[in-house]
């Protein structure tokens, strides 16, 4: 926990705050049940929690495969931001 | 405190609040605003820790297309507003609940797998901080990673196809030009020949 990236935030900052949003994403499925909108937006939270995450380890290990990996998210959640708006509609 | 620090804590503490709106606001509308101001913050933070690149595809792929598709679809739906918070409170406990026992469990995690920090950068390839981060993100995904690319590629092209088939419905009683029954067609399909005698034709 000593390697940090500016000052006095460091890889542990990030993982908290990813672990707040991926949380809060299971919160929203739990309490809007009967709202499958808000439903698919948690899911879009849980993925940038995800997101965060990977960012956040590949500065860390100073390894860009995780930038990489990062990318599939945003591929993944275009992809069915198309068949939502039909499945939705 | 430093700049970046400050920075920091103001784009970590705006994303959590706009995803809290995110799940509590009463209007779906409001929540899809919020959900683009959490992706707004999260670029910040992106761009902060120096993946560039990132944070500009959040932007662009995340704000300009997920977020106003989301847009869409709430406005296209007639909602009611009084019926959807309907559950609300009957499941506030019980989600509370798996939310903070999946908190505290990731934050062990965290702690546990930050102890040993020897480990995981011991397998870790450094970055080389010559190239700009799209340029280095560029050298390694469209060599060591070309097949995951091609198959993003993929998903992204079934996805249109799969949208296409679905709404893609077949209207009757409209006329419309087929060409392959129009090239299809023989000459005895179409003509038919008839002697007629001289003076008979009529």
């Amino acid at each position: 926990m000593e390697h940090a990236f500016f000052g006095t935030i460091g890889i542990f900052h990030y993982l908290v705050l990813s672990s707040l949003l991926f949380v809060m994403g299971i919160g929203g499925i739990f309490l809007n049940r009967k709202n499958i909108i808000i439903i698919l937006m948690s899911v879009e939270l849980m993925l940038l929690a995800v997101n965060i995450n990977l960012v956040a380890f590949s500065v860390y290990l100073g390894d860009i495969t995780g930038q990489i990996f990062a990318n599939l998210p945003t591929v993944v959640s275009a992809a069915y931001a198309a068949s939502r708006i039909i499945s939705l509609e | 405190m430093e700049l970046a620090t400050v920075v920091f804590y103001i784009f970590a503490s705006v994303l959590v609040f706009s995803a809290l709106m995110v799940i509590s606001a009463r209007n779906p509308v409001h929540s899809v605003l919020f959900l683009i101001l959490a992706f707004f913050n999260a670029a910040g933070l992106f761009l902060l820790i120096g993946a560039e690149y990132l944070a500009m595809t959040l932007v662009i792929v995340y704000v300009g297309a997920v977020a106003v598709l989301f847009l869409f679809v709430v406005m296209m739906l007639d909602v009611n507003f009084v019926e959807l918070r309907q559950g609300f409170l009957r499941y506030l406990p019980v989600g509370a609940t798996v939310a903070i026992i999946l908190f505290v469990e990731l934050m062990i995690a965290s702690v546990a797998s930050l102890k040993h920090p020897h480990e995981i950068t011991a397998k870790a390839k450094p970055l080389t901080h010559l190239v700009p981060n799209t340029q280095a993100i560029g050298n390694v995904l469209y060599t060591d990673y070309i097949y995951l690319f091609q198959v993003a590629g993929l998903i992204l092209l079934v996805a249109m196809i799969g949208a296409i088939v679905l709404t893609h419905r077949t209207r009757s009683g409209v006329r419309r030009q087929k060409i392959a029954s129009q090239v299809a067609r023989k000459r005895s399909d179409a003509i038919e020949i008839v002697k007629v005698k001289s003076g008979q034709g009529a």
